[in-house]
């Protein structure tokens, strides 16, 4: 399935990420079948559909995260700017730098906040003191966690609620000027309240960045994304504006999900 | 049922009781501070145990130094590398093996490998035996400790674009550093009051001496010598310095295990 | 790349002096070489570790190779024990060794059990953790304490007031008076034997405790909701479900016994003579290292003892592999089997 039907008011966006043909194996196991998509650039795409049907498998290849397991493995083309991820020679450590990822459950690293968002900063340039404090500044502001984190950049990232460690793990990913932004069910392990927090952060976030999420809650990828894909079962099943597929899905089976028929 | 348990604990608890309470009551008459000042004496004479405390301070220090990387480094490779192959589960076993082993054993080892071949006795040897007791412990602690730092803590600093080597360096060793210490301040604890090892290897001298190459005073060699004999001066040494290792090892497991509970 | 039109709008807050979103400068760590240099030196000691059993099991049959040409196998069936014309035999520390062991584990078993099942069924649970800690602090004390303690303060006991108790009851029993015989010295055989057994039972403790609380907690409370006693659930329903590793646990405390030099050295007696009798002075493989390597001269003096302590070493190895295969099946779940 193809690039999608612009919405009334928005201008078309160039692709980021053209998904073509692929295919993904988990030892045997067959869990995406000949998936083709394209992720608008300075868009939310979403990911929905539900458990196992692929999406956070999916999005992992982005980063070519599985590459970290054996068993694990990918075929067909992922372009990112053109280039296919999954066969480029580059050192990988390049692509996660510019393809960035928040997990699930808030991972802080055991070390102060600042150490948290500069991290990731630290493995890539070499900034003298002023500019890592501008630049830590500016992620954290950026997670809109700078104003409660401020006072306390050097007490350790695990002292912080749930919600804010989710931020801070947001600041560090955004820390390191990422263009793609992967966020695998961020909100899925928080209380309502840092779920709209997080929530506004995203659309925010798509000003500077290509924002894709995967999501089991359909309300909220109705709430932040321009774009979903319905997935079920290892097949992408449709792709369309967030509106258009919500309102008017093309496929019974979409409608059928989101109608809540099954699930 | 509750009869006949509650007595084989009275029983345990009583011997620990008696056991400590005779060290204390012996000891304590020869813990004055000559112990620490004067050298070992020629039987029938009155002195301290300062060279034996030297000696075992030293041996134990590099033993501990030694034993200690090689220990951290190949629980290291157990834990992060060794998802696949025969090597990890086979060394995990040999290690578990040898954690258990008759230490004099080990002492033979190292008279056979270095001190027969360099026909001396010495510091060295000592320590090295000391250190082979170590890392056994070390690569167990290091092994368990790294296994639970949970996978997401490693998989978002991959996210980030750091290097394998920098994950397991600055994430994992930082996640696991309480659970290492304690391995290491528990291997202290084990080889501070091993004599066996050390009957071949350091063998045992007279004079103060801080020359690992040369044969070297060490307490339990010391306190075996005196309590085997049978002179009255030499038993109240032997005395003092079974108290002292003891309620050095005692600190130091106490420490140890709070130091763990606290983290 | 970026032919966007936005419509939002939307300035992006950040401070003049970073510059967004140009290409980085890469910068270039050699980071596919640090790793390989990292992974090939954890392997490497890792390695080390995986051959340092079979470095000591060779060097120790270097070692033994003149007393292996000399004796052969009847090595391990002399008694003699002659520094002068050199003739020795491994019977009599063999003996020490394993009776020692025996009477340590037939001691040390039933307290052990009794104490792991008081940890995990009885005992209130703010009890549960200074008792643990006491149990390990037993096992945290070095052996030579326990030699020292035993010499000192256990022997005399034992000579005035047990000793004589045991052959009052055993002395005039046919076949058991002979285990009883002799002068009552406070060491020998059992005097090392019970010490022993008080250094190995932390071990066992610890490792029948931990075996124990893998019962799933469900098991447990269907058997008491039956109307079953404690003493029931433990000999039916958590025993069986952990049969495999409390023997595991016990084939560990006996190769630690096994191994043990210096709480059996200062009570055994040093005396290389075979006696049936329990009171009597003995030896075993450890303690006639601990007590003869330094002062063995000659070759096969030398290699004679490096011989038992092959011995011993393949004893124990094979032991503790045991124990730990036992273990391991248990964590497995195979040893389930009610």
């Amino acid at each position: 399935m193809n690039a999608v039907a612009e919405p009334v008011a928005a201008a078309i966006s160039a692709t980021k990420i053209q998904v073509r043909n692929l295919d993904f194996f988990y030892g045997a196991f067959h869990a995406l079948k000949r998936v083709s998509l394209d992720i608008p650039e300075k868009r939310v795409t979403a990911f929905i559909g539900p458990s196992g049907c692929g999406k956070s498998t999916l999005l992992r290849t982005f980063n070519r995260m599985y590459g970290l397991y054996p068993e694990q493995r990918a075929a067909g083309e992922i372009l990112l700017d053109g280039e296919n991820i999954l066969t480029s020679k580059a050192d990988v450590s390049l692509l996660r730098a510019k393809v960035g990822m928040v997990f699930q459950k808030p991972t802080p690293f055991p070390m102060s906040i600042y150490d948290n968002v500069a991290f990731g900063v630290r493995l890539f340039e070499d900034l003298s003191r002023a500019r890592m404090d501008e630049r830590v500044e500016w992620a954290l502001t950026k997670a809109a966690l700078w104003k409660e984190a401020k006072d306390k950049l050097h007490q350790s990232g695990l002292s912080l609620s749930g919600g804010q460690q989710q931020r801070l793990c947001i600041a560090r990913a955004v820390a390191v000027k990422p263009e793609v932004l992967l966020l695998d069910e961020p909100c899925s392990a928080l209380d309502p309240i840092s779920t709209a927090k997080v929530e506004e952060l995203i659309t925010e976030l798509k000003d500077d960045y290509t924002v894709v999420i995967v999501t089991h809650n359909m309300q909220q990828a109705a709430r932040v994304s321009d774009y979903t894909a319905y997935m079920y079962l290892g097949e992408l099943i449709e792709y369309d504006v967030t509106d258009t597929l919500f309102i008017k899905p093309k496929k019974a089976a979409t409608e059928d999900y989101i109608t809540g028929r099954f699930g | 049922m509750m009869a006949l348990s509650a007595v084989a604990l009275a029983f345990g608890l009583f011997w620990l009781a008696w056991i400590l309470g005779e060290l204390l009551w012996e000891g304590a008459a020869a813990l004055r501070p000559s112990l620490f000042f004067r050298m070992t004496p020629a039987p029938g004479s009155d002195g301290g145990l300062a060279n034996a405390i030297l000696g075992s301070i030293l041996m134990a220090g590099a033993g501990t130094l030694i034993g200690t990387p090689v220990g951290i480094l190949a629980g290291t490779y157990l834990a992060e590398y060794g998802q696949r192959g025969w090597l990890t589960p086979a060394t995990r076993f040999i290690n578990d093996v040898l954690l258990s082993a008759p230490s004099i054993v080990i002492g033979l080892f190292v008279y056979s490998v270095y001190v027969a071949r360099v026909k001396h006795f010495s510091g060295w040897s000592g320590a090295f035996a000391l250190a082979i007791i170590v890392v056994p412990v070390v690569v167990r602690t290091t092994d368990d400790m790294l296994k639970l730092v949970p996978n997401s803590l490693r998989e978002a600093a991959v996210a980030l674009g750091c290097p394998t080597w920098k994950m397991i360096t600055m994430v994992s060793y930082r996640a696991a550093k309480a659970g290492i210490v304690t391995g290491i301040l528990l291997a202290v604890a084990r080889i501070a009051g091993e004599t066996a090892p050390l009957l071949f290897t350091a063998l045992n001298n007279q004079f103060w001496s801080a020359d690992l190459n040369r044969p070297m005073a060490n307490l339990p060699v010391v306190i075996f010598q005196f309590a085997m004999s049978p002179y009255d001066d030499w038993h109240r040494l032997a005395w003092g310095g079974a108290a002292l290792i003891t309620l050095f090892v005692l600190a130091l497991n106490i420490a140890a295990r709070s130091f763990f509970r606290r983290k | 790349m970026s032919a966007v039109l936005d419509n939002t709008g939307l300035a992006t807050a950040e401070p003049s002096a970073v510059v967004a979103f140009t290409p980085r400068p890469p910068v270039l760590r050699n980071n596919a070489l640090m790793d390989a240099l990292f992974r090939h030196l954890t392997r490497f000691f890792a390695f080390a570790v995986f051959s340092l059993l079979a470095a000591i099991l060779v060097s120790l049959v270097v070692g033994s190779l003149p007393s292996l040409r000399k004796f052969g196998l009847g090595f391990l069936t002399s008694a003699s024990w002659d520094p002068v014309r050199q003739d020795f035999g491994a019977l009599v520390p063999i003996y020490g060794t394993l009776l020692t062991s025996g009477i340590a584990l037939a001691i040390a078993i039933p307290v052990s059990f009794g104490i792991s099942v008081f940890l995990t069924e009885l005992s209130p649970v703010w009890l549960r953790r200074p008792l643990g800690t006491a149990i390990e602090m037993l096992a945290a004390i070095p052996s030579i304490i326990y030699g020292m303690w035993g010499l000192f303060v256990f022997a005399p006991v034992f000579q005035e007031h047990v000793q004589p108790s045991l052959v009052h009851v055993l002395g005039s029993v046919p076949g058991l008076g002979i285990l009883v015989s002799g002068p009552a010295m406070g060491i020998g055989m059992l005097s090392a034997g019970i010490i022993l057994a008080i250094m190995v039972i932390p071990f066992i403790t610890a490792v029948m405790r931990d075996v124990f609380e893998l019962v799933p907690a469900m098991l447990k409370e269907s058997a008491y909701g039956l109307g079953s006693t404690t003493w029931e659930v433990v000999w039916r329903v958590v025993l069986p479900y952990t049969k495999v590793g409390v023997i595991g646990g016990i084939m560990l405390g006996l190769g630690r016994a096994l191994g043990e030099t210096m709480a059996v050295t200062f009570v055994i007696g040093n005396a290389h003579d075979f006696s049936l009798s329990l009171f009597m002075p003995g030896n075993s493989i450890a303690s006639a290292l601990a007590n003869e390597f330094t002062e063995a001269v000659g070759d096969v003096y030398t290699s004679a003892l490096i011989e038992l302590g092959l011995i011993l070493f393949l004893i124990t190895t094979i032991v503790l592999a045991c124990s730990k295969l036992l273990l391991l099946r248990l964590s497995r779940g195979e040893g389930t089997r009610a």
